[in-house]
């Protein structure tokens, strides 16, 4: 079977599920869904699997599946006054980069799939639940799969809407549907950017098609630093930092954990906000071009890292830790963007899939098991009474900091060593700075482990009378991410710890062509292999003293880790409120541009648009009082005039006319006496 | 053996009573009568001019007027009755205009 020709019905499978619980949902049986939806993810899953391995023997690495034109040639003048067509085609694009992406989205998709046919049994709206995910695989998948930037667009704006419904999935909780309004909002402001950078790219490349920009930014014809690039780079950033959560937009991420877990877990972790850094690597050939935009890319990816894990250490509800880790280490993401290391960014997104959605799917085991109960400051010691979570989210949180073996120590460390060998800012403060961020990583996540799983038991009666170990359905998924999480790095083992670096081989035409000419143009010198251990033991040993920061504030000496909360009581009410940022939006954005700014638009609404078309009324009205006097006066004048002459004219014809049958006789009598005298006396 | 001009006059005064019932009489069903009165008093002038000339067409004119007549009694009866039922009077000057 030749599964390079089926790449088109991956999306299509999930797309399928989602009509069937649209159109027939309601009236399935919870057990009917749960075999569907998932199923459909898992039949994507085989097909991918399939057209992974048989693109693997293809020589170029790349196949494009053109299903038929969807916006035909258009043609339009471009900026440099030459023509071109607008040809956007509803195809689809596997090579080394979307291939991954899509064995991630399917796989992890698949995992999250099942452990939520086991988490929301005992929710309503099951069915919905699963639609709802169904279309956001579906989206998802056409938005790695897409060979065009538009069409792209449409997976972005799907998972955008799927993001929207899944946080507001509890919408009669206000909460839930305020978050999810401000998911899409806040998103919204990125999508303007990714539009207009579209438009700019359509306007310098005469083309949206990946593969003609790639050819065109890859001819010379552009040179390093060219400023339409550096716009268009800039623009689609805009719709990084909505998607992938980087500041300023962030915002939107951490109250998307109103939705249930599983989504927070497939979207708002593994998936969905990796999207912005997909388009930045898809793009990659353009953000070589335009260094400006590598260095704003790379300083916003490292201060959103450590700003965000800042706020993830003083936070007490469980999924908002990992909320806020989330954003941090899509800040190491967007950060490997920015230092030209797109390799490293892409192995960090699918090694963070792994972790994180097991740690989410474990906090939201944990939840399960806690009846609900998120603050972490009534958990604690819970690590025997739900063994298989706690180990599996044990494995997650090693991971994460980067322990050695585990896969997150592969990924972060590569992005950690190109962000020191930076050729783009100053390669020091990026790499200290995410140094310490990985500090904080290891700090946060392991505050959470002993505030959940270790010390002793916070949990209030009614719940510990509850506490369970999840169904098997919920524990296998978190079993096999484990596995991955641990295992799932060895693809990108570093060279100078032996290994080959498949992922870096592997991604080899996507990124190759950027690569050189980065290569090219910075003047990086030589480095020794002995720095390069030197930084990986230098992250290891950051990362344990985080750990063991963690296990004396929280553990050993709780005390201590009270009175300096006490003492920095500022600092520490400042993290907790997440310095403030959600006030100072709200201020700014909501209150002075919405409130303030409705009201001058109310004005500018009354005055000018009302004014206009009061203008427009009063003219009408003005013409129509002209033509009204022209046809009352001449028109019906005319017709009248008519009227009236008939009128005069008949009138010696009509008194003749009087109705009476006696005088008609009469007359008739009379004039027959005439006719006859006349005669008779002739 | 009463000569011809006998029946002729007759007719005539017959004739003339008829004409001026219809145009001095107010009342809808006299005026019908009159033109009663006016077609049989042609009717005798018909008979007896036949009787003069020895020939049978003015007989058989006779009853054609006779059938008309009686027609004529029927459908103008019938009018005379929705008339009455429509407007509560039969004095032909108030029935001067065929609108309600």
């Amino acid at each position: 079977m030749n599964f390079l020709e089926l790449i088109w019905m991956i999306p299509l499978f999930p797309a399928a599920g989602a009509v069937a619980m649209l159109l027939f949902g309601k009236k399935m049986p919870n057990w009917l869904v749960s075999i569907i939806c998932p199923g459909m993810v898992f039949t994507s899953f085989l097909v991918s699997v399939g057209a992974v391995y048989q693109l693997s023997s293809l020589p170029e690495r790349q196949f494009e599946k053109i299903l038929y034109s969807w916006v035909p040639g258009a043609s339009f003048q471009m900026a440099n006054g030459q023509l071109s067509n607008l040809g956007a085609d509803w195809g689809f694009l596997l090579d080394p980069l979307s291939s991954i992406m899509i064995l991630v989205v399917t796989g992890v998709g698949f995992l999250i799939h099942v452990y939520a046919t086991g988490y929301m049994s005992h929710e309503g709206g099951f069915y919905r639940f699963f639609g709802y995910l169904n279309l956001f695989m579906f989206s998802m998948l056409t938005l790695v799969l897409a060979n065009n930037y538009l069409l792209l667009f449409v997976g972005w704006e799907g998972v955008g809407v799927c993001s929207y419904l899944l946080i507001g999935f509890y919408f009669h909780k206000k909460s839930a549907s305020d978050a999810g309004k401000k998911a899409f909002i806040a998103n919204r402001v990125g999508d303007a950017g990714v539009v207009l950078g579209m438009f700019t790219m359509l306007a310098t490349f005469g083309s949206i098609r990946y593969t003609n920009v790639i050819a065109q930014a890859g001819s010379g014809n552009f040179h390093i630093g060219d400023a339409a690039i550096t716009a268009i780079t800039l623009l689609l950033f805009i719709g990084v930092t909505g998607k992938s959560a980087q500041v300023p937009l962030y915002v939107w991420l951490p109250d998307a954990m109103e939705g249930p877990t599983p989504v927070s877990a497939l979207i708002h972790a593994a998936t969905m906000v990796t999207a912005g850094v997909y388009l930045m690597v898809r793009s990659n050939i353009l953000y070589v071009l335009s260094p400006d935009t590598m260095a704003v890319v790379a300083g916003v990816g490292a201060f959103t890292a450590i700003f965000a894990a800042t706020i993830g250490i003083a936070q007490y509800d469980i999924k908002r830790v990992l909320a806020y880790s989330t954003v941090s280490q899509l800040g190491y993401m967007v950060l490997a963007c920015g230092v030209g290391a797109f390799g490293a960014g892409v192995f960090h997104l699918m090694t963070h899939a792994f972790f994180k959605a097991l740690l989410f799917l474990g906090a939201g085991s944990v939840i399960h098991a806690m009846s609900g109960e998120q603050d972490m400051r009534k958990m604690g010691g819970l690590a025997k009474k739900i063994p298989y979570t706690h180990a599996t989210f044990l494995v997650a949180a090693l991971a994460i900091i980067g322990t050695p073996l585990f896969s997150g120590f592969f990924s972060k460390d590569e992005i950690l060593w190109r962000a020191f060998i930076s050729p783009v800012g100053s390669g020091i403060l990026l790499y200290g700075v995410a140094l310490i961020t990985a500090g904080l990583t290891a700090f946060y996540i392991w505050r959470l482990m002993f505030m959940t799983f270790y010390g002793e038991s916070r949990v209030d009666h009614h719940a510990a009378h509850h506490l369970h170990e999840s169904p098997p359905v919920m524990t296998i998924p978190l079993m096999v991410l484990a596995v991955l999480s641990l295992a799932g790095g060895w693809i990108g083992w570093p060279t100078v710890l032996g290994g080959s670096n498949h992922l870096e081989h592997w991604l080899e035409p996507v990124l190759g062509p950027g690569a050189k000419i980065l290569e090219e143009h910075a003047a990086h010198g030589e480095h020794a292999h002995s720095t390069e251990y030197m930084l990986m033991a230098l992250s290891v040993i950051v990362a344990f003293s985080g750990l063991s920061l963690a296990y004396y504030f929280f553990i050993k000496n709780r005390a201590a880790g009270d009175s300096i909360a006490q003492k920095f009581s500022g600092v520490q009410k400042l993290l907790e409120n997440k310095y403030y940022v959600d006030e100072v939006y709200n201020a700014v954005f909501v209150r002075g541009m919405v409130m303030n700014g409705g009201e001058a638009l109310s004005k500018f609404d009354a005055r000018v648009i009302d004014g206009g078309v009061n203008g427009v009324a009063w003219f009408t009205r003005l013409t129509s009082t002209a033509s009204m006097w022209w046809d009352k006066w001449i028109v019906d004048g005319a017709v009248r005039l008519t009227a009236l002459v008939v009128n005069l004219t008949s009138y010696p014809a009509r008194i003749l006319q009087t109705g009476r049958v006696q005088l008609y006789a009469f007359s008739i009598l009379t004039g027959l006496l005439i006719f006859f005298s006349y005669y008779l006396f002739k | 053996m009463v000569p011809l001009s006998y029946y002729l006059v007759l007719s005539a005064i017959l004739f003339s009573l008829g004409v001026a019932g219809f145009i001095f009489k107010r009342n809808l069903v006299t005026l019908f009568m009159s033109v009663e009165l006016m077609l049989n008093a042609v009717n005798l002038s018909f008979v007896a001019l036949s009787y003069y000339f020895r020939q049978l067409d003015g007989q058989i004119f006779v009853f054609f007027v006779m059938v008309v007549a009686a027609a004529e009694a029927a459908v103008g009866l019938a009018i005379i009755i929705s008339v009455f039922r429509n407007r509560q009077t039969l004095n032909v000057d108030e029935i001067s205009r065929l609108k309600l």
